[in-house]
C-alpha cells in the first residue's frame, strides 16, 4: 500500500508528473530501507542485552574507525544522487518551453483572477489539453503560492513583481487549485478549479468568456454572472446574510454610515467607485479589505449595478 | 564575577550538609526564590515557567485539532482559527522549544557537570530568566487580549498590514531572544572558563558539546532576529519602505532574514535533545558511548551547517541557481544527524539496558527522530519539496523534529533528572504507561499527516475538501491520546512532588557525570567540598549497592554489578 502510487498522490496529470514521482518513491524506499534496519537493529540489541540478573555489560570497542566511515560514506552517496536527481527533475519542471501558452495570474485576498490574451477572465483555470501553459503571476495585496497537486506544481505569488510556472496536462478533466501562502482570514477559501479541455472546448470557452455582457441574455444575467466570477460573493451575500462584506440584499438606494463619519448613499456613483476605489468610503463597521476592481470594464460594472438594483426590489 | 563570591569555605559546606540541607530547603521564602542566583533554582524556575507555556500551547494545539474535527470546522470563525494556530505556533516554539532544554536541564546540570559551583556569570543567568518571563507576559497577552494572525513566522507584507496586535508580539519575542543569547552567553563562557583541571575537551560529557554547540548558535544567530524584527516594527511603526513593495521595499527580504535565524533554531531545538541521548542511552545502557569524537564533532558540523541552510525554506520563491546551492547544503546536515544515530545504536550493542521511562524515551526519540530526519530528505530534494512545501506534509515533518525529538527527549531528561533536582520518586509504572501513550498518539497524530501533505492539503487551513477528513479525525484523535499522555504525566509528577517516595541516594541509575557523585539534592554549593573526579562514561567503578538501591563509586570488585 506504502508504494502504491495512489496512497500517496492525487493521480498525476501533468506531463512532469512522472519523474518526480519516481523520484519521490525512490527517496521513500530508501528511507524505508534505513528506518527498518535501525528499528530491527535497535530492537534487536534491546531484546538481547536487556538487564538480566546475573548478566552484565560486556566489553566492546568504543569506537571502530572501518564501521564509521562506511556508515558516513555510504548514506553520503545516496544523498548526492538524491541530490543530483531532485535538481535536474526540478530544473526540467523550471525551464519553460518556448511555445508556451501564456495565462496571466493575479492573486489578491482571497481569489484568483486568471486573464487570457483576448481578455477574457475568469476566477477558475481554463487551458487547453495536450499544450505547454505558461502561467505569469503577481499579487495585488500580500504574497500567495499557487499550488496544483495534480501537476506536482507549487510557485509563490509575490506582490512587486512577477513569478512564472509552467505545465502540460494530456488528459482533459478537472482539477483542484489551493493558495498555499498563509495570507488572512480566507486563506484556506481561496481556491479554484483548473479546467483542461480539449482545444476545440477551449477556444469556444475563451472567446465567449472574453465577452460576457455580450454573450448573457440580458444585461442582469450578466450582473448575476459577474457576481459569482468576480469573487463578490465571497464577501457579499445576497440573502441578508453579513460576510466579510455588508449584504447586497435590498441595499441599493439606501444609505449607510461610512467610517470616519459622514452617510452616503448607494447609488450607481458609490457603486462604480466601491468598485474602483474601494477604500475611498469604507462602511462604519467593516474592515477595509475589499480588494479593488480597477480593470474591470464599464460594461461590466453596469451589469453588477443592474445585477445590485434588482435586488434592492426584492427580485 | 560573582561566581568568586561562591567559593565559600569548606567547613561551612561541611555543616550545611550534615544537617541535611540542599539548594532546595536551605533559605525560604518566595523571595528566596526570586532573587536566587542559583543556577539549579533557576532551572526550577524554568521548569514551571515552561510547564506553563507548554500547557497553553497544547491547549490551542487541541483547539485546532478539534476545529479540524470537519473540513467547515466547529465552532471558531475562519479569524478566531488563525489566532489559535498563531497561538499554538508561536508559544510551543518561542516559549517552550527554543529555551527548552538548554534553559531547564542545561542550567540544572551544566555546572553539576563540570564539578563547578554555578555557571560563569549568575546574575545574568537570573536576568535571562526574567527576560524570558516579560517576554512571554509581551507575547500572552497580545495574543490573548489583542490577537495576532500571522502565523508565527510573521511573513511579509501581510504582518506589516494586518491590524492585529503584531508590534507587541514582535517586541515579546524580541525580549525573548535576548533571554536566549544571555544563556547562550552563560554557557559559553562557563564551559570555556570553569572546567575543572582534568576535564579536556575530549572528556566533557555530550550533554555539554551539545549545549556548547546550541550556544553558539544562540549568540550568533539570535541578534539577526531581533534585527529583522526590529526592522518590521520601523516599517509598521513609521512607515519605512523595507519588505512591504507598496512601500518599495521587497517582501522576499524578510523571508532570508527570518530564515537565517529560524533555520538555525531549529537545531538551538535538537542539538540539547541530541546532547540528552547520548547521556541516557549511555548510562541506561552501562556502556562508554560509542563514537564519541564522531558525536561531539557532529554537534559542531550541525552547528556549522546550521547557517547556510536557510533557504530551503523558500525553494518556491528562489530562482534554479539559489535552490540548487540551498539543496545541496541542505543535504549536507543529513549525514551528521545519521551519524549519530548508528553511534547511539552501537552503544546499545554488549550493553546491561535497563528499561526504565528515560530509556524508553530514548528509544522513542531514536524512533521518531528517524522519521523526522528521513522525511527531512523529501523536502531537502528540489524536486519533491515543491510538490510537499507548505502542504500537511512539512506539517508533520518539522512536528516529528520539534515535538517527536526535542519534547520527547525533553521529558527524557525530566524523568532522569528528576529525582536528583527534587530528592523525589516518581511512579515508575505510571511513567512507563504515560511514555506509550505520549509515544502512540503523536504517531496517530502525525503519520496521518504526512500523507495529507502528499495529496495536496495546504497547512493553516481553516476548511478543507471533504477527501481530507478521514486523515484529518485520525489525527485529531492521536492528538487527545497525546494529550492525555502529557496530563498523565502532569498529575504523577505533581504527586511526587507533594507526597513522592524520597531519594536519598546519590546516584540511582548508575551515572558517570559528576552531577551523580554529589548529594541528592545537591547542596547549594553543588558539591559537598572538593568535586570529586570522574571520567565520564566510565563506568567501572560505578557499581550497584543493593543496600541502598543506587550506585556507588567504589573500586571494590566484590560488588558486582544487577
Ligand atoms: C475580500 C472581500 C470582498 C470582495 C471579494 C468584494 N468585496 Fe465589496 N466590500 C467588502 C467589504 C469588507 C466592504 C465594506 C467595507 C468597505 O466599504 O470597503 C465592501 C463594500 C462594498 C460595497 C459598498 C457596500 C455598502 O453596503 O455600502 C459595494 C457596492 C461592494 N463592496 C461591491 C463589491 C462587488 C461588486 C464585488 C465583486 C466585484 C465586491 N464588492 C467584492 C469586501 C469585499
Ligand atoms: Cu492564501
Ligand atoms: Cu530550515
Amino acid at each position: 500500500m506504502f508504494f502504491a502510487q495512489g496512497f500517496w498522490f492525487p493521480d498525476g496529470a501533468s506531463t512532469n508528473t512522472g519523474d518526480h514521482d519516481w523520484l519521490f518513491h525512490f527517496i521513500l524506499a530508501i528511507s524505508a530501507i534505513f528506518f527498518a534496519l535501525i528499528i530491527a537493529v535497535g530492537t534487536a540489541f534491546v531484546l538481547k542485552y536487556r538487564r538480566r540478573p546475573g548478566v552484565s555489560a560486556e566489553k566492546s570497542p568504543t569506537h571502530n574507525g572501518t564501521l564509521e566511515i562506511v556508515w558516513s560514506v555510504i548514506p553520503s552517496i545516496l544523498i548526492v544522487f538524491i541530490f543530483y536527481y531532485g535538481f535536474t527533475t526540478y530544473l526540467a519542471s523550471r525551464t519553460m518551453p518556448p511555445e508556451a501558452f501564456e495565462v496571466q495570474v493575479t492573486a489578491k485576498k482571497w481569489s484568483w483572477e486568471f486573464n487570457y490574451p483576448n481578455s477574457a477572465q475568469d476566477p477558475d483555470l481554463y487551458v487547453p489539453a495536450g499544450k505547454a501553459i505558461r502561467l505569469v503571476m503577481t499579487s495585488e495585496d500580500v504574497i500567495h503560492s499557487l499550488s496544483i497537486p495534480a501537476f506536482r506544481l507549487k510557485q509563490d505569488v509575490v506582490p512587486g513583481r512577477y513569478t512564472d510556472s509552467w505545465f502540460q496536462c494530456d488528459e482533459p478533466g478537472t482539477y483542484n487549485l489551493f493558495c498555499t501562502e498563509y495570507c488572512g482570514t480566507l486563506h484556506s477559501k481561496m481556491l479554484a478549479k483548473v479546467h483542461v479541455l480539449p482545444q476545440a472546448e477551449f477556444d469556444d470557452w475563451v472567446e465567449k468568456a472574453a465577452d460576457i455582457v455580450g454573450n448573457a441574455p440580458s444585461l442582469l444575467a450578466a450582473g448575476e454572472i459577474l457576481y459569482h466570477k468576480r469573487g463578490c460573493a465571497q464577501c457579499h451575500s445576497i440573502t441578508g446574510e453579513t460576510l466579510t462584506g455588508p449584504s447586497f440584499l435590498g441595499s441599493f438606494g439606501t444609505e449607510r454610515a461610512i467610517s470616519g463619519g459622514g452617510r452616503v448613499t448607494m447609488d450607481e456613483n458609490y457603486v462604480r467607485e466601491s468598485l474602483v476605489n474601494p477604500q475611498a468610503k469604507v462602511v462604519a463597521g467593516f474592515q477595509p479589505v475589499m480588494p479593488t476592481f480597477k480593470g474591470m470594464k464599464d460594461d461590466e460594472i453596469t451589469a453588477i449595478i443592474t445585477y445590485l438594483k434588482s435586488l434592492a426590489k426584492g427580485e | 564575577m560573582s561566581s568568586e563570591a561562591h567559593v565559600a569555605d569548606g567547613s561551612a559546606v561541611h555543616a550545611e550538609h550534615e544537617t541535611g540541607e540542599n539548594y532546595l530547603n536551605c533559605s525560604h521564602g518566595l523571595r528566596s526564590w526570586l532573587l536566587t542566583l542559583d543556577h539549579k533554582r533557576i532551572a526550577v524556575m524554568y521548569l514551571a515557567g515552561l510547564a506553563g507555556a507548554l500547557f497553553l500551547g497544547g491547549i490551542m494545539a487541541l483547539v485546532v485539532r478539534l476545529e479540524l474535527w470537519t473540513g467547515d470546522g466547529l465552532v471558531l470563525s475562519d479569524d478566531l482559527y488563525n489566532h489559535a494556530f498563531t497561538l499554538h505556533g508561536a508559544i510551543m516554539t518561542f516559549l517552550f522549544i527554543i529555551p527548552g532544554i538548554p534553559a531547564v536541564f542545561g542550567n540544572f546540570a551544566l555546572p553539576l557537570m563540570l564539578g563547578a559551583k554555578d555557571v560563569a556569570f549568575p546574575r545574568l543567568n537570573l536576568l535571562s530568566w526574567y527576560l524570558w518571563i516579560t517576554g512571554a507576559v509581551f507575547a500572552i497577552v497580545s495574543m490573548v487580549v489583542g490577537a495576532v494572525d500571522t502565523g508565527w513566522t510573521f511573513y511579509t507584507p501581510y504582518s506589516t498590514q494586518t491590524s492585529t496586535q503584531v508590534i507587541n508580539m514582535t517586541m515579546g519575542v524580541f525580549i525573548l531572544g535576548f533571554s536566549s543569547i544571555f544563556t547562550g552567553l552563560n554557557f559559553v563562557v562557563t564551559i570555556h572558563k570553569l572546567r575543572p583541571a582534568g576535564m579536556t575537551w575530549w572528556r566533557m560529557p555530550l550533554m555539554l558539546w551539545g549545549l556548547y554547540a546550541t550556544a553558539i548558535i544562540q549568540v550568533l544567530a539570535t541578534p539577526v532576529l531581533g534585527i529583522t524584527l526590529l526592522l518590521l516594527v520601523a516599517e509598521r511603526a513609521l512607515g519605512v519602505g523595507i519588505f512591504d513593495p507598496s512601500l518599495g521595499g521587497d517582501p522576499l527580504l524578510y523571508q532570508h532574514f527570518f530564515w537565517f535565524y529560524s533555520h538555525p533554531a531549529v537545531y538551538i531545538m535538537i542539538l540539547p535533545a541530541m546532547g540528552v541521548i547520548s547521556e541516557l542511552i549511555s548510562v541506561h545502557s552501562r556502556k562508554t558511548i560509542f563514537g564519541y569524537h564522531a558525536i561531539a564533532l557532529s554537534s559542531v558540523a550541525i552547528a556549522a551547517f546550521s547557517f547556510i541552510v536557510w533557504g530551503h525554506h523558500m525553494f518556491t520563491a528562489m530562482s534554479p541557481m539559489g535552490n540548487m546551492i540551498f539543496s545541496a547544503l541542505t543535504f549536507s546536515v543529513s549525514i551528521p544527524s545519521a551519524v549519530k544515530t548508528f553511534n547511539w545504536l552501537a552503544t546499545l550493542y554488549r550493553g546491561h539496558i535497563r528499561l526504565n521511562a528515560p530509556m524508553l524515551y530514548a528509544l522513542a526519540f531514536i524512533f521518531l527522530f528517524g522519521i523526522g530526519g528521513l522525511t527531512g530528505l523529501f523536502l531537502g530534494a528540489l524536486a519533491t519539496d515543491i510538490h510537499l512545501h507548505d502542504t500537511y506534509f512539512v506539517v508533520a515533518h518539522f512536528h516529528f523534529v520539534m515535538v517527536g525529538s526535542t519534547l520527547i527527549a525533553f521529558l527524557g531528561a525530566l524523568h532522569y533528572w528528576w529525582p536528583k533536582m527534587f530528592g523525589k520518586a516518581y511512579d515508575e509504572t505510571l511513567a512507563k504507561i504515560a511514555c506509550i501513550l505520549v509515544f502512540i498518539g503523536f504517531n496517530v497524530t502525525f503519520l496521518p499527516q504526512f500523507v495529507l501533505g502528499t495529496r495536496g492539503m495546504p497547512r493553516r487551513y481553516h476548511n478543507f475538501l471533504p477527501e481530507f477528513q478521514g486523515l484529518h479525525q485520525a489525527s485529531t484523535v492521536g492528538a487527545f491520546i497525546l494529550a492525555i499522555g502529557l496530563f498523565l504525566i502532569l498529575v504523577y509528577l505533581w504527586k511526587s512532588l507533594v507526597s513522592g517516595k524520597k531519594v536519598t541516594v546519590d546516584n540511582p541509575w548508575g551515572g558517570s557525570s559528576l552531577e551523580w557523585l554529589t548529594t541528592t539534592p545537591p547542596p547549594h554549593y553543588n558539591f559537598v567540598g572538593e568535586p570529586p573526579e570522574h571520567d565520564v562514561y566510565d563506568y567501572h567503578d560505578i557499581r550497584y549497592d543493593a543496600a541502598i538501591d543506587g550506585y556507588v563509586l567504589s573500586k571494590n570488585e566484590g560488588d558486582a554489578a544487577r
